[in-house]
């Protein structure tokens, strides 16, 4: 239903595929450069951090624009989840700020940011364990009054720890496919098409163990689960093929839908099992205001990412130099 | 240490350690853009040099700014959930407003950091332009929500909702203008002064052509605001005395209401009818004092005063540095030559931030009890989660962590000169 509520959940839910598209993809980008091997190693690691460096703060700012507007427009929703997963945000928000330490070590200290980079991937793990927690209604139904019960219990589950790895996988995998086509070289895109196959194989084989399993997933609808494994298997088709192009899309495709496919699960509440979107929403004048505002913004904002991708990520070949050598101006 | 205090004491860790960087990234591609435009007009490869080093630095405090920026805004929850599921959605329109303007600023220090070769050099600079203009976008819209806690209006209260609210009027808070004046003066003030006063005291070890051009730049941004600043604090505290008559009180040590009011400036030392005449511009003028409020309605008055004192006095002080740069540079005297202004400027390189940190301990110490000001009290809007000591001990080690990366980090990349 098309109610202005509705309207302003789904703006939230593109804003967080946006950040698990982009942003994941930098997180991902910190899996392979732990995980860099072979006679490659060092020019992994560098495509790493060219891949990232210019578009690493642009991309974070999608999971504050998912906050903020929640707590503008469904503010009961957020005092509930920041309450019940006080903990698990909290180890999130470390994460992300050891994340951002590694950023500029690497990018302006001259290396030795490796050890933060390798702590911040608990902060994929973190999202999906919240992400979870949500999707499995436990934060709806706290039973007991200890502190185990109301702060522990409710996301440290077997379904949401699952999620955890499951969205790392998945970032790891969009990083993969996105840096096929970074690569300078046929050898590391080779390297990069090998991890993208392997991790895609895993993305699927971890969706499907989930969803077979768990009695706590939500129940998604079986399209979106048929088109979500129709683009993994022509993402899969597109990266044999050395088809990158049309890699990027079947993986982002696919990601989309997974992130697609839990709202709709989870639909009309935003919180499971009970609290409703429309029941949570703040009153009509602050989502009139919330969604001009986000018209606004995307007028303004939209054509300025197009622009710092179409500089950045249009040319196949990428010469972005590391900020700490700036190429003398061209006179 | 009681949760409430906790939680307290790790949302001012974060929104000082915070500040720095948003104070710095407003002003800070001002610098950088300054340079570039020198650079453009005249070719000389010292402006060059100094716009790529300030990009750097904008840069890097970006970066952590981003990542300590995002803290904050989940703390406001993690902290506070009764506070934003009140008030969000009548201070959910800046924060929003702020995302966006933060968006588009990283956006295009993006564009600028890395398109050097890549887009023209106008194009450049106006990528730039907009970085400069978006991030004090970002700070003004922040300052606003923060206003509305001072002087909050837009709703009715009732049964602990809020009822009627207008998220518009709520913007247009009277605290808003006094506050944003004050605090985007602060931002320019303190980061021009800083590099200036950085710069300085390096020529008094050796000078060079590099640094006699960082220092001139960095006073072109940093002394018109350090003159202007006493001027807005007049205006902030004016509306403070009408507003939070309180939180005056408690700035001036005033425990008795009283006409003709003086300032205090230590033990038993007054200057008579000088409060009267600051706050209401009347030498006879009555100003409330503490005893206005009920006891439990009184903010730390000793912190508040302390506070209140020493952003008074560095910000004096800077002013004075201030109008000493400008009848130099009326007298077309060269800065270099200088070498009592350069020590002046020297130390007046932290005052803007300590001013700024000092200041902002005025703002909030002074509000309390109140986190919305007569509407909910601070400890009616903490999260029941208990032992609150664990995350604040964790945050405050981390950002102790982080601020020592970025001191060295900036250290290697900004200040130090070039090889020669």
């Amino acid at each position: 239903m098309l109610t202005l509520p509705n309207v302003l959940a789904g703006i939230i839910l593109i804003a967080l595929t946006a950040y698990v598209l982009l942003g994941g993809a930098d997180f991902g980008g910190g899996v392979w450069d732990l995980l860099a091997s072979g006679p490659r190693k060092a020019l992994q690691r560098d495509l790493v951090a060219r891949a990232i460096g210019p578009v690493w703060e642009a991309n974070h700012v999608w999971l504050i624009l998912a906050i903020v507007l929640l707590f503008t427009c469904f503010p009961t929703a957020f005092a509930t989840i920041a309450i019940a997963l006080h903990i698990p945000l909290t180890l999130m928000l470390i994460g992300i700020v050891l994340r951002g330490s590694a950023f500029v070590f690497q990018s302006y200290g001259g290396g030795g940011g490796r050890v933060f980079a390798t702590a911040s991937l608990i902060t994929p793990v973190l999202l999906g364990i919240c992400v979870g927690a949500v999707a499995s209604g436990e934060l709806g139904a706290v039973s007991g009054e200890s502190f185990y019960a109301t702060y522990v219990a409710t996301w440290l589950t077997p379904f949401a720890i699952a999620v955890g790895v499951f969205a790392l996988v998945c970032f790891a995998f969009l990083a993969a496919v996105y840096l096929t086509l970074e690569a300078t070289s046929a050898e590391l895109q080779e390297d990069f098409r090998w991890r993208a196959i392997v991790s895609e194989v895993a993305v699927v084989a971890m969706a499907a163990a989930g969803l077979a399993l768990f009695q706590t997933a939500p129940k998604v609808h079986v399209g979106i689960v048929s088109l979500a494994g129709a683009a993994a298997i022509a993402t899969c088709g597109s990266l044999w093929r050395r088809r990158y192009r049309l890699a990027r899309m079947g993986a982002a495709a696919q990601v989309t839908l997974i992130v697609l496919g839990w709202g709709l699960a989870q639909y009309p509440n935003i919180l499971p099992p009970s609290l409703t979107i429309a029941a949570a929403a703040a009153p009509r004048v602050t989502l009139e205001l919330a969604l001009i505002a986000v018209v606004a913004g995307a007028v303004v904002l939209l054509p300025s990412l197009y622009y710092l991708f179409k500089i950045f990520k249009s040319s196949g070949n990428p010469s972005a130099v590391p900020p700490t050598t700036p190429p003398a101006r061209r006179q | 240490m009681s949760d409430l205090l906790a939680a307290r004491s790790q949302m001012a860790v974060s929104l000082a350690f915070h500040i720095i960087f948003a104070v710095i990234g407003i002003a800070m591609p001002v610098l950088m853009v300054l340079a570039e435009r020198r650079w453009l007009r005249t070719r000389d490869p010292v402006y060059l040099d100094l716009a790529k080093r300030w990009a750097r630095g904008t840069a890097i405090l970006f970066a952590v700014g981003a990542v300590s920026g995002t803290v904050l805004s989940f703390e406001l929850g993690l902290l506070w959930p009764k506070f934003m599921a009140l008030a969000g959605p009548i201070i959910g329109m800046p924060f929003s407003l702020e995302g966006f303007a933060f968006f588009t600023e990283a956006i295009f220090l993006g564009v600028y950091l890395y398109g050097w070769d890549k887009v023209s050099p106008r194009a450049h600079l106006l990528a730039g332009v907009l970085v400069a203009v978006s991030g004090a976008a970002s700070g003004i819209f922040v300052v606003i929500a923060n206003a509305w806690m001072n002087t909050p209006v837009g709703f009715r209260f009732a049964n602990g909702m809020f009822v009627d609210i207008d998220p518009v009027a709520a913007m247009l808070t009277p605290a808003a203008f006094p506050q944003v004046l004050h605090m985007t003066l602060a931002a320019y003030a303190a980061t021009g002064l800083g590099v200036a006063g950085i710069h300085a005291f390096l020529m008094l070890r050796r000078g060079r052509a590099f640094n006699r051009a960082a220092l001139t730049l960095g006073l072109f941004v940093g002394a018109p605001a350090a003159v202007l600043q006493p001027i807005s604090g007049d205006i902030a505290a004016r509306y403070v005395a009408r507003k939070q008559p309180v939180k005056l009180a408690a700035m001036e040590v005033l425990y008795e209401t009283r006409s003709g009011a003086p300032i205090t400036i230590g033990p038993g030392i007054r200057i008579p009818y000088a409060l009267s005449l600051l706050a209401f511009h009347d030498p006879h003028a009555v100003v409330r004092g503490l005893d206005a409020a009920p006891r439990d309605e009184w903010p730390n008055v000793r912190l508040v005063h302390l506070s209140f004192d020493v952003m008074v006095v560095l910000g004096s002080y800077m002013a004075v540095v201030g109008l000493w740069a400008g009848w130099l540079a009326l007298r077309r005297r060269d800065f270099a030559t200088q070498r009592r202004f350069l020590g002046a400027l020297a130390i007046a390189a932290p005052c803007g931030f300590i001013s700024v940190e000092a200041g902002w301990m005025v703002t909030e110490l002074g509000r309390q009890p109140w986190v919305i000001f007569g509407v909910l009290r601070t400890a009616d809007a903490v999260t029941p989660m208990p032992g609150l000591i664990v995350p604040f001990s964790v945050i405050t080690v981390l950002y102790c962590g982080l601020a020592t990366i970025v001191g060295i980090v900036l250290y290697r990349q900004i200040i130090r000169s070039p090889a020669a």
